[in-house]
């Protein structure tokens, strides 16, 4: 209460004051009335203002008090200088908020512990083995027959969780609606339990739908999907949901914050693992194999027996699996069953998200801190200079009898203030361009999608940042200030230099960092750039792609008709159909064997597709002829020149034949074409065929084809404006085939590129903020460095020095720092690089052009920051500035 | 914190004392009514009487109020709180074991 009201006053200072005079004159004159001399009493007083000073010290928190003097003073010595204050607190704004934002992107996706109890016992189980090409490689996946006998043997010190990954898929609410896409996990039973996660609604999965396979057709959606889907309807329990042959009946709603384990993703549906068909095949890896430690167990000492045990038993099941292995070379197989089994946290989720992104978010992450430090250090010589400005005023207040406390308090009032003002501006900056990064993570149909909380981990790094701002901000001028010593600055004798040599000392800083951020982003942008213009081999131009599914599967025959039916519709040039587009997500490879000899070690991928197809992608013939409605697969096949140089060289592959795998059907090569990115932009070219859609089987007759993808050439631009009418046109025609999923070949090519796209864009933009800063800090530092030295430029232009001189004197130790910033900023550009060398695309940070364009900029931007304050040494005028003295 | 005054812990005494007695004086009063009833031997000097007055209120064992006077202006009175009453008793007691202690090492010596 005391305490309470000592604040109160501390804040109404002016008013205590009055009232504490009023009451003394009040005093005075009731003495006066009763007859004192009017003299004495006032003598008796003492001096007013030390019974003021005493009288105010006991009523008001005496540090509260000159803190909001200093606070004030701050205040005004910010708006005093406006516009400088004004870039101080944008920088800086500009600064704290990308920091925010970027760490509530790296929080999101890297560090939060997901919504469940244990996740710091939570881990992931992968194995590392040696690639087909011969690079190590990590395989997350396992085959749910292997997950069962781990399972038991590991059953007393820990639980195992299967969980596949979040699939989009189709599913239907009833046989004859639209198809809709959602995300569904398969789960087993015991992730919910040992999640510790309890029913928004009805109940969860339980290990008693583990049981058998095929017999839980139970469902349970996410509260975010229940939530927009069904807005929250407590009717939704009961209802079924169809997903191809099998009908599912929603049992219960997941609790409002979980949304899977796969960060950047959102599951809507949960189902149990023992109604995916793959969850009683030995050979089929499928699902992530999580490890949760029994409460109690030591991580440091269970670990590392549990990770060889599991080992041993997994080596086990693989050893005796008989279809595990089929069809593979020994050296295939000894490679496949030569690995070592690894652990790693999982608290935080894990997704293919994480993977592709955390280089990335390291790289923004390092962009941000140094845009940040660049604004510092810029509003840190602002200060500096405004303090030595202030050199006189702060020995006077010294020779009075200030604390140097008292000084350092000032400075560091002014620097939080700056931090405070700036990180308000930020705060509503990194609400904005968090979302908005996240929202550039966008391929078409699967968005990513993660929950960005403002929550008190976001509130403490913030709060963290300012305190590092104010210290990175106040200290130095801070301590400068404090240091003066009175008698020399009093009498003006100063080292006039000692200021300046701080401020180069920031400018090298700056452009060091500045220079970092530079190269860094040229890098990014050139390698966007050159993926971009990566020649493709064809065409993207008014390509619809309608990949459609058909049940079980229908027949060639009924594919073709409806293609042909499509031709008739207006608009459209020309229909053929693929099994799945280029640059889709599916890839499937295939062994290549000739002449009976074994599968060579190089795979080839392959894509079945209709007659014209090839032309309808713009994709030329090299030799050879397309494909004819009667050819069949296996029968004949086209393939590109990478496959004919590597199975085929220096031989012309027409007329030769090869089968897929030993002792299988021959196929005959009718056609080369050019090369074709068929899987990734980034990927090296591989062999890859192409085999008619016609699939037959050993007694010639056609097989069904389950899914498809017509590739439609149409005459307007915009080809999506024809998805709807075209996918209810397939619906109408009743025969089975569905579309699923409707895109563009030119969006594919698109999704490529969106992390490097955003990467670049992100970099190109903190580059520029980066150079603009730079040179605002250098212009200022020039302009001080020159307004200081008026009279040493006046005295050296009286006595005959030449303006090439003055200009020297002006610039030279300037550009000296630039350059040795410039140095230490492309030798630390290049170790960053690197680390971040996976996201480079055919450029090294060696190159030539990518060290000159950085420096070119830099210089460039410091010629232009330079000359506004060399014309002013230029335009110095001797006389006026000798007579002044 | 300001220096203390070497009759500080009289002087908070004195004034709880003479608030007790008469309530709502303002501070000239008191000063007055110690100088009056002391034979004009004790005087509370104005520099400190006031900053002993706000500790005192700071304490919580006096509370002011603003009053207008006859002449129009405004004057700041005393009273004593349920605190100060128990800090009198507390201080009267201190006191007379002071003196107490100072007399008997009078009389022995």
């Amino acid at each position: 209460m005391s305490l309470w009201s000592r604040i109160a006053n501390a804040v109404r200072g002016e008013r205590l004051n009055r009232e504490i005079e009023e009451e003394l004159q009040s005093h005075i004159e009731e003495a006066i009335a009763s007859g004192r001399d009017p003299k004495e009493v006032q003598r008796a007083f003492g001096s007013a203002l030390r019974a003021r000073e005493v009288s105010h010290s006991v009523r008001a928190a005496e540090w509260l008090a000159s803190l909001l003097a200093d606070v004030r003073f701050g205040w005004r010595q910010l708006c005093r200088n406006k516009l400088t204050s004004l870039a101080a607190v944008l920088s800086l704004a500009l600064g704290i908020g990308s920091c925010v934002a970027a760490f509530r992107l790296i929080d999101a996706l890297l560090w939060r512990p997901l919504p469940i109890s244990g996740s710091s016992r939570l881990y992931v189980l992968s194995r590392t083995l040696t690639g087909p090409e011969g690079r190590p490689i990590e395989d997350g996946y396992w085959a749910t027959p292997d997950f069962k006998v781990m399972r038991d043997a590991v059953k007393d010190q820990a639980d195992l969780i299967a969980i596949s990954d979040a699939d989009r898929t189709d599913i239907t609410w009833s046989t004859d609606d639209d198809m809709e896409k959602a995300h569904v996990v398969y789960a087993s039973g015991n992730m919910f339990p040992l999640f510790g996660l309890e029913p928004a609604l009805g109940r969860l999965l339980a290990p008693v739908d583990d049981r058998s396979p095929g017999l839980a057709p139970y469902a349970v959606l996410s509260w975010d999907y229940w939530n927009h889907h069904f807005g929250r309807d407590p009717h939704v329990l009961g209802r079924s949901l169809h997903i191809g042959d099998q009908t599912f009946e929603i049992i219960g709603v997941g609790p409002r914050d979980f949304t899977g384990t796969e960060n950047g993703t959102v599951t809507d549906i949960f189902l149990p693992l023992s109604m995916n068909s793959l969850a009683t095949r030995d050979s089929v890896t499928w699902h992530r194999t999580f490890l949760m430690l029994k409460p109690g167990v030591n991580p440091a000492t269970a670990l590392e027996p549990l990770r060889q045990h599991l080992s041993s038993v997994s080596r086990a099941f693989e050893l005796d699996c008989s279809t595990c292995s089929r069809g593979m070379t020994p050296a295939t197989i000894d490679r496949y069953l030569n690995k070592t089994l690894v652990f790693n946290p999982a608290g935080a989720g894990i997704s293919d998200l994480q993977k592709d992104y955390r280089r990335l978010l390291g790289v923004l992450g390092l962009l941000v801190a140094l845009v940040l430090l660049i604004a510092c250090v810029n509003v840190a010589n602002m200060m500096t200079a405004q303090a030595a400005a202030r050199g006189q005023e702060m020995a006077l207040r010294i020779s009075i009898g200030a604390g140097r406390r008292r000084l350092v308090q000032l400075i560091l009032c002014q620097s939080a203030l700056l931090a405070l003002l700036a990180s308000v501006l930020g705060a509503f900056f990194a609400a904005w361009a968090a979302p908005f990064v996240l929202s550039l993570v966008n391929p078409p149909d699967n968005p990513a999608r993660l929950a960005l909380p403002a929550d008190w981990r976001v509130l403490l790094f913030g709060f963290g940042l300012i305190i590092l701002v104010v210290l990175l901000l106040g200290l130095l001028p801070a301590l400068r200030a404090s240091a003066v010593r009175p008698v020399a600055a009093l009498k003006g004798g100063e080292d006039p230099h000692s200021p300046r040599r701080l401020m180069r000392g920031a400018i090298a800083l700056q452009v060091a960092f500045c220079c970092l951020v530079l190269l860094l982003s040229s890098l990014f942008v050139a390698s966007f750039q050159r993926l971009q213009n990566r020649p493709l081999g064809f065409s993207t131009d008014r390509l619809l792609l309608l990949e459609t599914v058909a049940g079980k599967g229908q027949l060639p025959v009924v594919w073709s008709q409806t293609a042909e039916a499509l031709r008739a519709v207006p608009g459209i040039d020309s229909v053929t159909i693929s099994g799945w587009p280029l640059l889709g997500r599916i890839m499937i490879n295939s062994d290549i064997s000739i002449n009976g000899a074994p599968p060579s070690p190089t795979p080839s991928w392959f894509l079945s597709v209709s007659p014209g197809w090839l032309s309808t992608m713009r994709i030329p013939l090299v030799s050879g002829r397309d494909f004819r409605p009667q050819d069949t697969s296996p029968g004949v096949a086209i393939v590109n020149e990478t496959f004919a140089k590597t199975f085929f060289p220096g031989q012309d592959p027409i007329g030769r034949t090869f089968e897929r795998g030993a002792n299988e059907p021959i196929n005959k090569i009718v056609g080369v074409t050019p090369d074709a990115p068929y899987r990734q932009l980034r990927d090296p070219i591989r062999p890859v065929f192409y085999v008619p859609l016609n699939e037959i089987d050993d007694k010639s007759a056609p097989k069904a084809v389950a899914f498809a993808t017509f590739t439609i050439h149409t005459d307007t631009e915009n080809t999506l404006t024809l998805a709807d009418s075209l996918r209810r046109f397939i619906a109408q025609r009743h025969n089975g085939l569905r579309v699923s999923n409707v895109t563009t070949q030119r969006d594919l090519v698109r999704d490529q590129t969106i992390r490097e796209r955003l990467l670049a864009m992100l970099a190109a933009f903190f580059a520029a903020v980066a150079l603009l800063l730079a040179g605002i800090g250098l212009y200022a530092v020039l302009n001080y460095s020159v307004l200081q030295r008026r009279r040493e430029i006046g005295i050296r232009m009286a006595i005959g020095s030449t303006r090439a001189g003055i200009v020297r004197i002006v610039t030279f130790d300037v550009f000296l720092m630039i350059v040795l910033g410039g140095c230490t900023g492309v030798v630390l550009g290049l170790g960053a690089a690197r680390y971040v060398a996976s996201l480079f695309y055919q450029v090294k940070p060696t190159d030539a052009d990518m060290i000159a364009l950085p420096t070119c900029a830099i210089l460039l931007t410091a010629l232009v920051a330079t000359l506004p304050a060399v014309l002013r040494a230029l335009r110095t005028d001797p006389t006026e500035i000798l007579r002044a003295e | 914190m300001a220096k203390t005054d070497a009759l500080q812990g009289s002087l908070d005494l004195l004034v709880l004392k003479i608030l007790s007695r008469r309530p709502r004086l303002h501070g000239y009063a008191i000063m007055a009514a110690i100088a009056n009833t002391s034979g004009e031997v004790l005087r509370a000097e104005e520099g400190s009487l006031y900053p002993a007055l706000y500790r005192m209120e700071e304490a919580g064992w006096i509370r002011a109020e603003w009053i207008k006077k006859d002449t129009g202006r405004r004057a700041r009175i005393y009273e004593l709180t349920a605190a100060g009453k128990k800090q009198l008793g507390a201080e009267e007691s201190r006191w007379q074991s002071v003196t107490l202690a100072i007399n008997r090492v009078l009389r022995e010596a």
